[in-house]
């Protein structure tokens, strides 16, 4: 009966979707409007919750059940049902994603107070909860597509919320559309892969497909094509290069957005789907090495902009962008436990860190540039205190639940014998703690920058509480991986394991390696981090003139830094410019105007001709159309004598 | 003795083709009309003749079909005339030309 309830987890959402979005208009009390939503991913967390116990109780080999509600498409040999799958899995990312959006939703009944707005941004959340957990516990591909596409519709719809605001050189409606349009790019190679897996298996559904899969040698040509395309579809849903250059500009959108789709759950959908899809990644070696070089490019790539942000945002964004390219690395070296851990620790972390920004955006009236602000730290000192929490989280720092997710996977990637790809991580680490210190630094530390008319203040309950949880769970969400080597059970290791298995049992297996090594490494790695918290402090407190004089010594590094690579540039004057002035002079001038435009016109001129030519006949004397009705009847007439 | 056939069919031909000549060449219009009525009637003429010459009754009664539509026709082609006169005080064909482009 547990299982049964799935589906109604599914179901609330939508339910919500329907009264805010139908009604929110004539129902106007904000707390009302945001109840409703509220309520209906927080029961689908309690059920989750149900879920998670009953499973618990049951032998580690019998967790997986199918719930199939009825039947969707079917069309010659394609049948595809309504059904969603509940294993280990998609048990973690259903409490993820209902967990963390249940506080999202309440920080948001404080947010989004007395916006016009509020009952629209409710119905948008509360159809992004039932895309994602479509995604997340689909039985097949078809399914899991359709909340890929849900999200990134949900997505469209809130990064350009405010759509009568600018944002940089346009307006939201441009980020808006941006994410959108890469987005789609991104689908289109997970349309890709889901066509070969249709042709390859003749099913979409999990279960036979990976079954069906097991039979194949590892390094199957099919295999490397099938996992190749469905990783562009997660590039572009997980924002990696090369398809990142959304996620940055999808901070148009109001900060709890940023908080729950762009941060904890939407952009953890690659990953997922990685996860889900692991056992055929282990059949393609080449695959997981394209993932793991990725994922870390991406980490130390994404790191090095985020040391010179200004827009508190836009560092927490460039961050998430780096945090997803941890766990790809996880994925590609085969860490897959560990990329999924990290999917949880990072939402906790990364989503306090957004509503944290979000807290003291609120508290400077809608600055976000961190230069101006400064010397927050006792005017909004729970805001301060969760958000430091949440950096020494991500920072690695032990024992907050980062170090854990986090060095799991570094070590994996060493145990492996990917050194490189370790080094560039442990390189990624220093950084990452570094730019979340400058930012913990410029925004709470030091003398305050910010004009003598605001009187910053902390947020109301409905936000300050939703922190205080996160900040929990961020400090304490690593006890569910203590690495064997410390003594702990890695419980979140050995319940996805099940999951896992057919996958691991094709990857080549890892030497035992020694838990002195990983003791020194766990030592290096929080070292360094500290180094980086340390040096951060030290140079951002105070206006030490540090930074600039760096920046100064190195004035093209900085410039490519600041100017993020000049990827958005490269990309418009590679791709977007080459195509909007083709289709504006070939497509527009050239073909529409010159052959289809001159086509209609010349086939209506042709008949205008002609009708000029012909209507001299009608000459309006009723007496010469007699006399042709007669010469027409002689005619006959003699025609029919003659024969 | 009675006239034969084809007597009645030259007659009825020649006062047919004069009707059409009529229709075709003369411009007033109730000229016109008058060469219609013609042209019926010859054909009403044929209807008789062979009527009589193959002993059958239904070529006579298509006649009074056909005299009745002839009526109808007048009736209704007079009126029209009337009509026109009323917005244009003519009878000549040459002047009634608005219907064309």
């Amino acid at each position: 009966m547990t299982y049964e309830l799935v589906p109604l987890a599914v179901l609330l959402p939508f339910i919500g979707f329907l009264i805010n979005g139908l009604l929110g208009r004539l129902i106007k009390r904000e707390a009302v409007i945001g109840a409703i939503g509220s309520a209906a991913v927080g029961i689908g967390f309690l059920i989750g919750l149900n879920v998670l116990f009953s499973m618990l109780a049951a032998d580690p080999e019998h967790r997986t059940h199918v719930v199939e509600l009825f039947p969707w498409i079917s069309a010659g040999g394609l049948q595809t049902s309504i059904a969603y799958q509940i294993d280990p899995l998609s048990v973690v990312m259903l409490l993820i994603v209902t967990g963390v959006g249940f506080l999202i939703h309440v920080y948001a009944i404080g947010y989004m107070h007395g916006d016009p707005g509020f009952w629209r941004f409710f119905t948008y959340l509360n159809l992004f909860i039932f895309a994602m957990l479509n995604l997340i516990l689909a039985d097949n591909f078809l399914l899991m597509f359709l909340g890929w596409e849900g999200v990134g519709l949900c997505s469209y719809l809130l990064i350009g919320f405010w759509y009568d605001r600018n944002f940089e050189k346009g307006t939201t409606g441009d980020a808006a559309k941006k994410a959108f349009i890469v987005n789609r790019i991104g689908d289109f190679g997970f349309l890709i892969g889901m066509f070969l897996i249709f042709t390859t298996f003749g099913t979409l559904r999990f279960a036979p497909v990976f079954a069906q899969a097991e039979a194949f040698p590892v390094g199957a040509p099919i295999m490397l094509a099938i996992t190749l395309a469905l990783f562009v579809g997660a590039t572009g849903k997980s924002a990696q290069i090369p398809l990142f250059v959304w996620l940055p500009d999808a901070m148009a959108g109001p900060t709890p957005v940023s908080a729950l789709i762009h941060a904890a759950t939407m952009v953890t959908a690659g990953v997922y789907m990685v996860a889900r899809c692991s056992l055929l990644y282990a059949l393609a070696p080449a695959t997981m090495t394209v993932v793991a070089v990725i994922g870390a490019s991406t980490a130390l790539f994404a790191a090095t902009i985020g040391l010179v942000q200004n827009d508190i945002k836009k560092v927490l964004a460039y961050s998430t962008v780096s945090q997803l390219g941890y766990m790809f690395l996880a994925m590609g070296v085969g860490a897959f436990t560990a990329g999924i851990f990290h999917v949880m620790t990072h939402a906790f972390f990364k989503a306090l860190l957004f509503l944290g920004a979000g807290s003291v955006i609120h508290a400077m009236h809608e600055e976000q540039d961190i230069q101006k602000m400064g010397g927050l730290k006792s005017h909004v000192p729970i805001t301060y205190r969760t958000f430091l929490l949440a950096s020494l989280a991500i920072a690695g720092i032990f024992p907050f639940s980062g170090f854990f997710s986090k060095d799991e996977i570094l070590w994996k990637a060493f145990a492996g014998g990917h050194i490189v790809l370790w080094a560039m991580g442990l390189f990624g680490a220093i950084l990452t703690a570094f730019y979340m210190f400058r930012l913990v630094s410029l925004t709470f530390d030091g003398e305050p920058r910010w004009a003598h008319g605001k009187h910053p203040h902390e947020a109301p309950a409905t936000m300050t509480v939703p922190l205080m949880v996160l900040a929990f769970l961020s400090v304490f969400g690593g006890v569910l991986g203590i690495p064997a080597a410390l003594g702990g059970g890695n419980a979140i290791e050995q319940w996805l394991e099940p999951v896992f298995r057919p996958a691991l049992d094709k990857l080549p297996h890892e030497g035992h390696a020694s838990h002195v090594l990983e003791y020194t490494l766990m030592i290096v790695s929080v070292g360094v981090a500290l180094g980086g918290i340390l040096v951060a402090r030290r140079w951002y407190r105070s206006t030490t003139g540090v930074p600039e004089g760096i920046a100064a010594r190195f004035p093209v590094i900085h410039r490519v830094l600041v100017n993020k690579y000049f990827v958005d540039e490269a990309y418009d004057a590679v791709v977007v410019n080459p195509i909007q002035k083709g289709s504006e002079r070939i497509l527009w001038k050239g073909i529409d105007v010159g052959v289809i435009d001159w086509l209609v016109n010349a086939s209506a001129r042709f008949v205008a001709y002609l009708s000029r030519t012909v209507r001299v006949v009608q000459t309006g004397v009723a007496q010469g159309y007699a006399l042709a009705f007669v010469l027409g009847v002689v005619a006959i007439l003699g025609w029919l004598l003659v024969h | 003795m009675s006239v034969p056939l084809p007597y009645y069919l030259a007659l009825s031909a020649v006062l047919f083709t004069i009707g059409v000549v009529g229709v075709l060449v003369r411009r007033n219009v109730i000229v016109v009309f008058m060469a219609i009525e013609l042209m019926l009637n010859s054909v009403n003429l044929t209807l008789v003749a062979f009527s009589s010459f193959l002993g059958d009754v239904t070529g006579q009664a298509l006649v009074f079909f056909v005299m009745a539509v002839a009526a109808a026709e007048a009736a209704v082609g007079l009126a029209i005339v009337i009509a026109v006169y009323r917005n244009k005080p003519t009878v000549h064909l040459d002047d009634i030309n608005i219907l064309k482009w």
